[in-house]
């Protein structure tokens, strides 16, 4: 197919037309009128050369057009390589200069491009081209927006189309069409929509578009009212939880026994590595069943971590039983050591992906993310609360642990072997810990310190809660994470994240106080011992 | 604690005597020492929670060392290394200074990451004249005599960023979101950014929000919230000077939270590709960095010295994993090259001569020419933006026309305030009316 230069076909563009248009694109004098005609496209040939000239990859060789590819060799308009006379690929002679696009188009060209991505491969960049193009203000892009609809299956970029069509008709010239756009900005409740709503708000003239964009403005601030109290509450109970499994194994080991365990931390940094060894085993040896090593993590951290407790018990704390104080030095030193071990055997810093399907959370209002790792994390928690809960309270186990720290003397008496009960206990509490760490790495980081960041917190929880009642450390935690994450949103400034916590240890330290055993009252060992 | 006691005071100043003797009889001994190598210090933490950053720096630094001896060394002399680890410790950054100036009599050092260190060492090298070498962005508002600030200054990447993010291709954005650990760097870089997203780029008040948390943290859910609603338009974006382990929970709350590097997207300044080969990248991917430099620019000096880098590394036991080259590492790599240059132009390792020499002197680096101001002694380099990829390298997607000119002394923060230490000048000082006022004869 010949046409000569400038020469256009009346049905779509062919591929003569793209040359010709090319050529315009060439000229600094016709660049801007060519970008015109090209605007309403949506053939995939004109996204290559937009792209093309925006890159600097649009050549003109031998008196026709030509685009860089990656390779280096020259492809013409339609993507095919160009060859010589040789049946080489051609390649570029050095000192040839690209097209130049023109700075002042530079802005055009790019939203031209995002035009096209309406019509993508993948969802989500669909999405946010959508997104783009709604607030660009372009009119000119609502054909491109509306096709992209009407060839659209996927829900989520079926509405932020609709959306990107409705902000944009708001410039539209009829009164009707903007009503009509405005109500549907209002039934969405789209914060995203507020500056072009009040926008239209400043320049309207027609008083029932002007009240209708008004109390869609109302109805938007209501709703971001109550969804941000929504997302408030779940910020707390996520903390809360956050809190709960952190301090669940320390409950144990502190609450029940007595055992100021300082390494408590490290147990909960154990967990973590162990996500991060398991991670990279399944990563070099298992690829295809990545997702699933979380899977395998978690049990072997308890144990992993349990064992770790054992072996500490045995080694160290069985013969400070009664002596809080060189309880404490010891388990702080042996905590150092980990934390160094971990320094030297992994380095600075590492890091555990969470599996895809932790990735991104459920939309549970428009806005609002609920991700999924933190609501796995609350249901672990409340897992592990239960089954330590049954563990204690219904089975025999559990009914010697209790027998052991209630009244050592009697249960002694009756044939229990406190040694073994003392030792199992704890491992308990540490395995739990180890549950906390592999949970808390999916959120947060991994490194040899990161105990350091837990075990205030832990404590914190154990002791509001009363020591001795894991109840108490139940509550505590809850009560803990809602009012930092109420209290935060409310202080605002520039440094909400550390008066919330200032606010919540002050009021934590006014309770005990004015209560010093703590929401529930103690039991357990330290008390009968102490009594 | 690493208080010095007496004794060690005691033996400090008797080796600061000796050397004052030796100084006199300098000339005499010249001959009979010309063959004994050139020290020069290397102060970098090798072990502590510094040690990820700051340990490739020691390794480019001896790379460049290797290279200037194997092309025949300095003024007929080898240069000599001595190494010492402060091991993220800023009280040993001063007692391991002083023992490389006092004791190992080093020509120069070539040290130092975070600003604290820095700060810790200053008065080391004032009081007895050495020279110091530093390879790491900072907040400026710092212009010593006795330092070679190689590193970026505020203007050479944060206001780029910000210039960057407004600009059609940064995706014009309008509404900026300031986030930093609460520490100088960040609250500096903040103040400067503010003045001149208010002043320069007409931003209005409303439309900037800041906020800090303390070190460690761990729980970004509400602020990542309040970003959400600040970013709801698409129109905003958020500076990130969040320190080391928090931008981890901070990045996977983004990406949980469905905030997209695509629509608010993060400019970070404290982050490069060797923290980023220890990173959970995923959630981080499409976010954007300011540098002088990063690995991936394909200028045929930079794939000499990635090259070259990655020889080193097989020739010293480093995982190719962690085998990746950044901005400090180039700016430590060139310092090296600034000094031996200056040198070899003086003829003599002494540090007034040498300070003299580097002023105005350019060298070829793996992003072209890098120039030390005439007067400030800070440099001059081009600042490029970079889109961060799932291997941990950045995409380039943006960079100045030429060089930026530092400014030790933010033209917003600090109007008429600037640096001299050419032809006599006394350091910083302020423009009174139309007359320099020294800040050293103020105090």
């Amino acid at each position: 197919m010949i046409a000569g230069p400038g020469g256009r076909a009346a049905a779509g563009p062919g591929g003569s037309d793209l040359e010709s248009a090319a050529r315009r694109l060439a000229a600094p004098g016709t660049q801007r009128d060519a970008l015109g005609e090209l605007a309403g496209s949506s053939d995939p040939a004109v996204e290559r050369l937009l792209r093309a000239l925006k890159d600097g990859a649009l050549y003109s060789w031998k008196g026709r057009m030509a685009l860089l590819a990656d390779d280096g060799g020259l492809t013409d308009l339609a993507g095919r390589p160009l060859l010589e006379a040789t049946r080489q690929p051609v390649q570029l002679e050095s000192g040839q200069e690209a097209v130049a696009l023109e700075e002042a188009h530079f802005g055009r060209v790019q939203r031209m491009l995002e035009r096209f991505e309406v019509f993508g491969k993948d969802p989500a960049k669909r999405q946010s081209a959508a997104f783009k193009l709604g607030a660009s203000g372009d009119s000119s892009a609502i054909p491109a927006l509306a096709r992209a609809l009407e060839g659209e299956t996927d829900r989520n970029v079926r509405v932020a189309l609709e959306d990107a069509l409705a902000k944009l008709r708001l410039r539209s010239p009829d009164a009707e069409d903007r009503l009509d756009a405005v109500n549907r900005l209002g039934r969405r409740a789209s914060e995203a929509a507020v500056p072009q709503l009040q926008a239209l708000l400043a320049t309207e003239t027609h008083p029932t578009v002007r009240a209708a964009a008004r109390s869609a403005l109302e109805q938007i601030d209501r709703f971001v009212i109550q969804r941000n109290a929504v997302g408030y509450l779940f910020n707390g109970i996520s903390l809360a939880a956050v809190l709960l499994i952190m301090s669940l194994g320390l409950a144990v080991t502190f609450g029940l026994m007595g055992i100021i365990n300082m390494a408590h931390g490290e147990m909960l940094m154990i967990g973590s590595y162990t996500a991060y060894v398991v991670q990279e085993v399944f990563h070099t040896r298992f690829a295809a069943y990545q997702d699933y090593y979380f899977f395998v993590a978690l049990p072997l951290a308890f144990l992993a971590a349990g064992l770790v407790g054992l072996v500490l018990e045995w080694g160290v704390i069985r013969f400070l039983y009664g002596r809080p104080l060189e309880t404490l030095i010891v388990t702080w030193g042996v905590g150092m050591i980990l934390q160094q071990g971990a320094r030297l055997y992994f380095g600075d810093q590492t890091s555990v992906n969470s599996p895809t399907w932790f990735r991104g959370g459920v939309e549970v209002l428009t806005g609002l993310i609920f991700p999924w790792s933190r609501i796995f994390i609350v249901a672990l928690a409340l897992g592990a609360l239960g089954a330590l809960w049954v563990l204690l309270n219904r089975t025999y186990a559990g009914l010697r642990v209790r027998a052991v720290m209630q009244n050592r003397a009697m249960a002694s008496c009756l044939g229990v072997s406190t040694r073994r009960v003392d030792a199992v206990t704890f491992a308990l509490g540490t395995a739990l810990a180890g549950v906390a760490g592999c949970a808390l790495a999916l959120i947060g980081t991994v490194d040899p310190e990161v105990g350091k960041t837990y075990i205030v917190d832990s404590f914190m929880v154990v002791v509001l809660g009363g020591v001795g009642k894991l109840m108490g450390t139940v509550v505590a935690a809850f009560c803990i994470g809602l009012s930092n994450k109420l209290i935060e949103p409310a202080i605002g400034g520039t440094a909400a994240a550390v008066y919330a916590k200032v606010a919540v240890l002050v009021i934590v330290i006014w309770f005990l106080q004015w209560r010093p055993t703590g929401l529930f009252a103690q039991r357990g060992r330290a008390v009968t011992e102490s009594a | 604690m690493s208080v010095w006691s007496r004794r060690e005071f005691l033996k400090g100043s008797l080796v600061a005597g000796t050397g004052l003797a030796a100084g006199v009889g300098f000339p005499t001994i010249l001959a009979a020492q010309s063959k004994e190598p050139i020290k020069v210090g290397i102060l970098h933490s090798l072990s502590g929670t510094m040690a990820i950053s700051e340990a490739p720096i020691k390794e480019v630094v001896l790379m460049a060392i290797g290279e200037i001896n194997k092309a025949g060394g300095l003024l007929g002399r080898k240069v000599e290394p001595v190494i010492e680890d402060p091991a993220s410790n800023w009280d040993l950054f001063a007692e391991k200074s002083k023992k490389l100036l006092l004791q190992d009599k080093v020509a120069t050092v070539f040290g130092c990451w975070t600003s604290v260190s820095r700060k810790s060492v200053l008065p080391v090298f004032e009081k007895n004249n050495g020279l110091l070498f530093y390879p790491v962005q900072y907040e400026g508002e710092e212009c010593s005599k006795n330092v070679i600030y190689t590193g970026a200054t505020i203007n050479q990447q944060a206001t780029p960023g910000i210039d960057y993010l407004m600009s059609p291709e940064g995706g014009g954005k309008t509404k900026f979101y300031l986030l930093g650990s609460d520490y100088v760097y960040p609250r500096t870089t903040n103040k400067i950014l503010r003045l001149y997203l208010t002043k320069v780029k007409k931003v209005p008040e409303s439309a900037i929000a800041e906020e800090y948390t303390p070190f460690h943290h761990q729980d970004y859910q509400t602020i990542v919230g309040k970003i959400k609603s600040f970013s709801a338009a698409g129109d905003a974006a958020v500076i990130n000077t969040i320190n080391g382990d928090s931008n981890v929970p901070f990045f996977k709350e983004l990406a949980n939270q469905g905030v997209t590097a695509d629509k608010t997207p993060t400019m970070s300044f404290s982050f490069a590709e060797v923290e980023l080969q220890t990173l959970d990248v995923k959630p981080l991917v499409g976010h954007l960095a300011s540098w002088n430099y990063f690995m991936s620019l394909k200028t045929p000096e930079n794939l000499k010295w990635v090259k070259a880098y990655k020889e080193w590394c097989r020739g010293h036991n480093i995982a190719d994993k962690q085998c990746v080259t950044d901005d400090p590492m180039m700016h430590a790599y060139i310092h090296v090259l600034l000094w031996a240059k200056a040198v070899q132009k003086a003829e003599s390792t002494d540090v007034d001569k040498v300070l003299k020499t580097l002023e105005g002197l350019e060298v070829p680096s793996p992003v072209g020419k890098y120039k030390v101001d005439e007067k400030n002694h800070h440099t001059w380099k081009p600042v490029y933006i970079g889109k961060i990829r799932e291997d941990g390298q950045f995409d380039v997607v943006w960079k100045t026309k030429g060089w930026v000119a530092p400014e030790p002394w933010s033209g917003v923060t600090y109007p008429g305030r600037g640096c001299d230490w050419s032809n006599g000048g006394k350091g910083s000082f302020d423009v009174v009316g139309g007359k320099r006022v020294w800040l050293s004869d103020k105090s």
